[in-house]
Formats: C-alpha cells, structure tokens, sequence
C-alpha cells in the first residue's frame, strides 16, 4: 500500500516536471534542433532564396467593354499568369463574385457560372505560362453596377497546385560538390581557423592581462572594471561601424594620428586592404591586413569576458601562498608562474574552449566590418554569402553544415584531450 | 605583477649613495615616465585641443633619464619628497625650454605660455611617475626582486594606460564624431574636441535627423518592446523549468541538465537559413511575434541555467514547509522561492535585456518593413553612402546609451549575470 501510494507521487511529480519543462522544450526543439535537422535537409535539395514564395497563378481583371444599361453588353478579361518561371502549377482554378443581372453570352467551356459565382478550371501551367480569359456577359434590368469606375475584381481569385520544393523528395549533392570545389571554400577555413584561433588567443591574453591589473585593491578600482566590460556590453553594430570609421583612411582619426605622429608613412585601408608589406629586420613581410585587423576587433570586443572570468578565479587563490613564496624569497615573476598559473590553468582552458566554439560560430563582427571582403571571409559570412547574397539557399546550408560539421570535430577531440579540471 | 608588493626593507637611516647601477636604472625608468607623460599630453593636446603638436622622442627621452638621475641621486634611499620632485621636474623643464627655443613640442606654438605650460605639465607629471616607480625601493641593492618588480611597476602603467585608451577613445571617438559634421571630419581628422560656442541645435543635428527623419524614436519603442517581452518570456519559461529541474525528481534529470548549456553551442548562423525558409513560408518573417519566438528560444538555454545554479543554492525546507501547509507547487514557486530569488531575476533579466538589446542577426534577416525595425537593424538603414556618417555615430550613441545606463545602473547584477551564465558572445 505504502510503496504504491510513493510510485504514484513520484509519478506525479514526474508529470509536473515534464509540464513545467515542455514550453522550454518546445521552444528548443522548434527554434534549435528542428533547425539544425532542417538544415542538413536543405542542404541536400535545390534551393533558391525564389523558391521559397512558391510558384503560383496570379490574375489581373480589367473591364474590356463595360457595360452602363439595360441590353449591353459587358466584356471581361482575365489576365493570368504563373508567377514561377520554372515550374509548372496544376489544377489551376479561377474564382470570381460578379454582379448581380448578368447573363453569360458564350461561355468558355472550361467555366461554370451559377449566378453570381463564377468558376473556371483550366488546367496545368507550364513555368511562366500566360494566359487571357475573355468572358462577355449580357447586362439584364437587374444590372445594377452603372459606373464603370467601381472596383471590379475585388472577388476575384486564382489557385492552384505547385511542389513545394522544400518538401518534396528530390534530393541533390550539387550543393556540396559546388561549395566544397568551390574556389572559395578552402582559403575561407583557413581564415575562419586563423581568425578564430588568434582571436581567441587575444582575447585571453589582454583579459588575463586586464585581471591582473585589476587584482589589487585601489581607488577607482570599481568604476575601471565597469569601463574595462564596455567593449563586451555595447551593442555589435554600434562598435563595429565606430570601428569601421575610426579607421577609415581619409577621416579616420587613427589614420590622421598615425601619420601626424609618423607611426604610419601614409593613411592605411586598415579594414579594405588585403595585405600589407612590412619591412622586419630587414625582411619584408606581407601581414594580412584586413584579417589582422579584424582579429584585433574580436581580441577587444571579448578581451572583457575572459577578464571577469579570471578577475573571479584571481580572488579565489588563496592570499597565504604568496606570502609563504615571498618569505621562500621568490621573485613577482617566479610568483606568476609557479602560483598564479598553474591556478589558472582550469578556467584558462574552458575559456579557450568557450571563446574557440563562439569566434568559430561568429558572424555579426566579420560582417559589420568588412561583408567578409580583403580576405576576410569566414565560413559564416560565407554561409550568408551563399543563402542570401547569391540566394542560393541550398549551398549556404551546405556550407552551414560542413561549419557545423567542423564544429562538432573540434568538440570531440577537445573533450577527448582537455586536460584535466577542463570544461 | 602580484597584488602583493614586496615588504620594504628595513634600512638604516641615513643616505647611501644609489651608485652607479641605481642611477642608470632610475635613468631608464626616468625616460620611459617621460616618453608616458609627454605621450600622453601630447595626445590629449592634439585630440582634445586641436593643436599642431609633435612628439620629440630623444629630447623626451633625454628630459626624463635626466630627472630619474636627479632623483635618484637626492633620493638616496627613502623616497624624495613631492616638493624636491617638483624643484627637479621644474629645473629640467626649464631646460629643456631653454634649449628648444620655449617650443619644447616642437610644431606651431601658437603662445607663449603654451610651450611654457606644456614642458611644466608634462615633466611633473615625468617626475611623479617615476618618484611612484621608484616607491619603496633600496637603489643601492638592486637584486632580481627589485629589477622584477620595477619591471612590473612599468608594465603595469603602460597596461593601465593601454586599456584605458582603447576601451575608452572608440566610445569617446563614437560621441564626439557624432556631434561633427563630414567637412569638420575631413579638414581636421585628428581633432576630436567639441566646439561648444556653436548653438545647441547645431551640434544636435545628428541627433534630430536621426530621431526624427529615421524614425529612430519608434525604433526604440520597437526595441524596448522586444527586448521587455523577451525578459518576461525568458523568465516565466526558465523560472519553471529550473524549478522542475533543481527540485523535482524525473528521469533524465541529470542528463538533461548537463545538456542545457550544448545549446549554446549552435552557430546562430546555422539556424539562420532554415528559419529564414520556415518563417518565410509560415508568414512570420518579417513580424516581431516572429523575432520573439527566436529571441527567447537562444536565450532560455542559458537562462535557465543561471536560475538551476541559483536555486540550488536555496535552502529546500521552506518550500517543503509551503507543500505541509498545503500550498500547490505553483504557489510555492510564487510565494517562497521567488522572493528569495530576486537578485539571480534581476541578474537574469538583465543580462537577456542586454542580448535582447544587441542582438543584430535576425532582426537583420528577418525585418524588412521600417515600421517594426529594432535598433540595430535600423542602424544597418542608415549606413549608407547618402546618409552621413556623423548620423550614422548619432544612431549608435543612441543605441548604445540605454544599455550603459542599465549597466552602470545595475553593475553588480549584470556582473553577477555574465559571470554566472557565461554570456554567449
């Protein structure tokens, strides 16, 4: 009896937590995981961003001969087409209300006409097929629609079939052979692998340095470490087009300081030039600007991150181990590295892990920056590229999956090789 | 680089000469104070004040290895006073006036008292800097500790320096070319002082075209609203599911908790092109009810983690004293749980607020008619070839305020939030 009543509340606590959790799961799955399904299936399928408003019938009605009394008589045209160029629609049928008092004089055989409904089947349309119906009606005294200006056609309807190419069962690997050969794909990963991994490692970097800075008690500590988080709160878009003018060659003020101060022998097209010589020791090397630049935009935009991270780990190390290593006499250096660090090697990798996923997936920067010009295509601004810009959406979602794809191989071999106390 | 300083030495009173070592290292460190603080000013006179300035790098350096000498000699081994500093930073300054003719920067002094007051600044705020270097510090003993930590001292100003100029100029650049027009841009590109004599509505301009001409005003409307109606999604739909899911026994708890955070992990680009077709199809493209399934959707993931990690750390014997005394599961949540929750609400709101807010992607793809443009996809209307640009730096001041305001407002939860959640960047 006891152990009954036990399953049944917990069955009931089951339940409740499965009401309480399917809204978020729902929610998940339809804006989430569908997608991510979705999108291995139409990256198999030929689709282009026209596709998506499916084919179908459209109808124009204008008054060829209008009709004001009594005996005359009314001449109606239907001017249809199909709005597809491509594919043809079946099953099309025009509808139509019309006025009361009209008789029809000669009806085309396709139409039916039960006062004050009209029909007319008319069959399959090829792709951008056109069509004219003429119907001639004989106004009788119960004709009430005198002036010839009154809206016609406010009834008027067209249907018809067309395959949604979106859920029909053609299948295609076009798309992956056109993205995959393409000549854009292999050097848009290695700007994706260079990005995401110099991003990365730049934002840590100047966050670690940026906790360090922070680590000690000192007025104005507070409002430094709100104002270090800036770049991280403020909206992308308003950062990046800062950027994008900040920079600019003829009024951007860091072009103007650079030459002025003589940093720069001329104004430089930081976010449009592909690369730039650099002369090193006597070697002259070609730095890849856009890209380089572009990747300082992502080490300064999530330097903050990577900073409150380390900034809450700094305060969890215990003060006593410093003040042993200085009474062993080690020196601030050898305090860094055989204290400080090997303390932060956890949060150092799961931040690596995290920064890696998210530079890897980002869009938004690359995009407001530079629309993935001067060699700075990533395969996100690809993907966009693809499904938007050459509306092609079959081979954006080609490109989305192999990205996805990518992604998934570098979780696999970070948790198989993390060390330990990592993510 | 440690919060801790080394402790000073105990030394014996009386002065001991810093030698030779000493000097030079006070030398050094003297030159690189100098080249900061001349750096420095020479910068703000140029940016803020519109000046014609140079930046003499040798005499620079040579101004501040001269006074690091001095004090290092006078210094022996306490700390010079500030007045002493300020005898030294007045003598080299003098000098160096002297020696360049009363234009110390070099460039067009446009008067007198400019150069004069030019050297003066910049070499007390040399001397100063070098005195705080040198704090604390036995010259005289220079071993590995001290070079360290005066090597750290150094690194530390220059980083301050460095973070504070670029967290601080772009968003300093942003306002301050926001109230410039195009031909003040092109003519003089270095300056960014703000001429204050014009009259209010000139220097507004930007602000009134943008607000008014662009329609920003219902943008922020649309904005606000978005982002409101996402706060109360995201927080009724993650209140729920982090109870279910911290207090609540059911199978594939433990499975399901740890995958929460996987979500996030999904390219927002993936799910762009299927969306883009569904919605397309279902006519919800081009709608906010349309953006407000999909901002939810990317934010309750992590929402939902952020209140689990904070229930947890809630006491479950309340709640249990709620059921005996025959509460329902819902009134528990309501009358005890939640009241107990409203800093980890707070932090969770805001920070889906804040990407609510920001968030570009969709309302990029999505919106098409002006009349429901958010701001950010507003902003992408205005950057265009025959919009200028000094209305483009308005548009993002104006998205940008609301959301530094609630920052500043709210620093500690939203610190909190990001700190707890992990913010998806």
């Amino acid at each position: 009896m006891k152990r009954a009543r036990k399953t049944t509340l917990a069955a009931r606590e089951a339940r409740l937590a499965f009401w309480m959790l399917a809204p978020t799961f729902l929610i998940v799955f339809a804006i989430v995981l569908f997608p991510v399904a979705a999108n291995l299936w139409i990256s198999v399928k030929p689709v282009t961003l026209a596709d998506l408003r499916p084919p179908r019938p459209v109808v124009r009605l204008r008054v060829l001969q209008p009709a004001t009394i009594e005996g005359e008589q009314l001449v109606l045209r239907y001017q249809m087409r199909n709005s597809s160029q491509s594919v043809q629609v079946t099953q099309v049928a025009l509808f139509d209300v019309l006025p009361a008092g009209l008789i029809p004089v000669d009806l085309d055989p396709r139409c039916a006409f039960v006062a004050p409904r009209l029909r007319c089947d008319l069959g399959t349309w090829q792709g951008g097929e056109r069509q004219n119906l003429d119907l001639r009606f004989l106004a009788t005294a119960g004709f009430v629609r005198a002036d010839a200006r009154e809206p016609w056609g406010e009834h008027t309807a067209i249907r018809g079939r067309a395959p949604n190419v979106l859920t029909n069962l053609r299948f295609t690997l076009a798309n992956f052979r056109t993205v995959l050969a393409g000549a854009e794909f292999l050097p848009a990963l290695w700007v994706t692998l260079a990005y995401t991994l110099f991003g990365t490692i730049g934002s840590i970097l100047l966050g670690l340095f940026a906790a360090q800075l922070l680590n000690a008690p000192f007025a104005g500590k507070g409002l430094l470490r709100g104002l270090f988080l800036f770049p991280y709160v403020a909206p992308v878009i308003a950062v990046a087009f800062t950027w994008a003018f900040l920079l600019d060659p003829l009024s951007g003020t860091v072009n103007a300081l650079g030459v002025r101060f003589g940093l720069l022998g001329q104004a430089v097209a930081f976010l449009s030039q592909r690369s730039l010589e650099v002369h090193l020791l006597g070697l002259r090397v070609a730095v890849p600007l856009a890209l380089s630049t572009v990747i300082a935009f992502e080490a300064w935009r999530y330097f903050p991150f990577a900073f409150l991270f380390i900034l809450a780990r700094f305060q969890a190390i215990p003060r006593d181990m410093y003040e042993a290593a200085q009474v062993d006499g080690a020196s601030p250096l050898q305090q860094f590295w055989f204290i400080t660090l090997p303390q932060l090697v956890g949060i150092l990798s799961t931040l690596f892990l995290l920064r890696f996923i998210w530079t890897f997936n980002k869009f938004d920067d690359v995009f407001l920056l530079t629309g993935g010009a001067a060699g700075t295509k990533t395969l996100t601004v690809q993907v966009y590229d693809q499904a938007f810009a050459l509306a092609d959406l079959g081979a954006g979602a080609a490109v989305a999956v192999t990205l996805f794809v990518i992604l998934a191989a570098f979780m696999v071999v970070y948790f198989r090789y993390a060390p330990e106390g990592a993510a | 680089m440690n919060a801790t300083e080394p402790r000073a030495r105990v030394t014996r009173p009386g002065r001991r000469r810093a030698g030779l070592a000493g000097t030079s290292v006070a030398a050094g460190l003297g030159a690189l104070a100098s080249a900061l603080a001349v750096g420095g000013w020479t910068l703000s006179a140029t940016v803020f004040g519109g000046l014609d300035t140079s930046y003499p790098v040798a005499p620079t350096l040579a101004a501040g290895a001269a006074i690091g000498a001095l004090l290092a000699h006078w210094r022996g081994e306490r700390d010079s006073p500030v007045l002493a500093v300020l005898a030294v930073a007045l003598g080299v300054a003098g000098a160096w006036l002297g020696w360049s003719g009363g234009r110390p920067l070099g460039g067009i002094a446009v008067r007198p008292w400019w150069g004069v007051a030019s050297a003066l600044v910049s070499m007390a705020l040399a001397a100063h800097l070098t005195r705080y270097g040198l704090r604390g510090m036995a010259l005289s003993r220079l071993g590995r500790v001290e070079l360290e930590t005066l090597l750290l001292r150094i690194v530390r100003a220059a980083g301050f320096t460095f973070f504070s100029v670029i967290v601080v100029f772009p968003f300093y650049f942003m306002v301050a070319s926001s109230l410039k027009s195009r031909a003040e841009m092109l003519q003089r590109p270095t300056f960014l002082g703000v001429d204050l004599r014009q009259r209010l509505a000139d220097l507004l301009v930007g602000y009134r075209e943008v607000l008014t001409t662009f329609h920003f005003g219902r943008f922020i409307l649309n904005s606000t609203l978005v982002a409101v109606v996402t706060v109360a999604i995201t927080l009724v739909l993650a209140i729920l599911g982090a109870y279910a899911v911290t207090r609540l026994r059911f199978r594939g708890r433990e499975l399901l908790s740890r995958s929460i955070l996987l979500i996030y992990m999904f390219p927002a680009i993936v799910l762009v092109v299927p969306l883009y077709s569904v919605f397309t199809q279902l006519g919800l493209r081009d709608t906010l009810p349309g953006l407000l399934i999909v901002y939810p959707a990317t934010t309750l993931p992590v929402a939902l983690y952020m209140l689990r990690s904070y229930f947890r750390t809630l006491p479950s014997d309340l709640e249990e004293a709620g059921l005996i005394d025959g509460c329902s599961r819902l009134g528990v949540i309501w009358r005890v749980t939640l009241p107990l929750s409203l800093p980890a609400l707070a932090s969770v709101g805001l920070y889906v607020f804040m990407i609510a807010w920001n968030e570009f992607l969709f309302a990029f793809m999505f919106l098409d008619s002006p009349a429901i443009f958010t701001l950010s996809r507003g902003m992408v209307s205005l950057n265009s070839q025959e919009v200028p640009r000094q209305f483009l730096m308005a548009g993002a001041v104006i998205v940008t305020v609301p959301i530094m305001i609630l920052f500043f407002w709210f620093e500690r939860y939203l610190v909190a939030g990001l700190t707890a959640g992990g913010v998806k960047g």
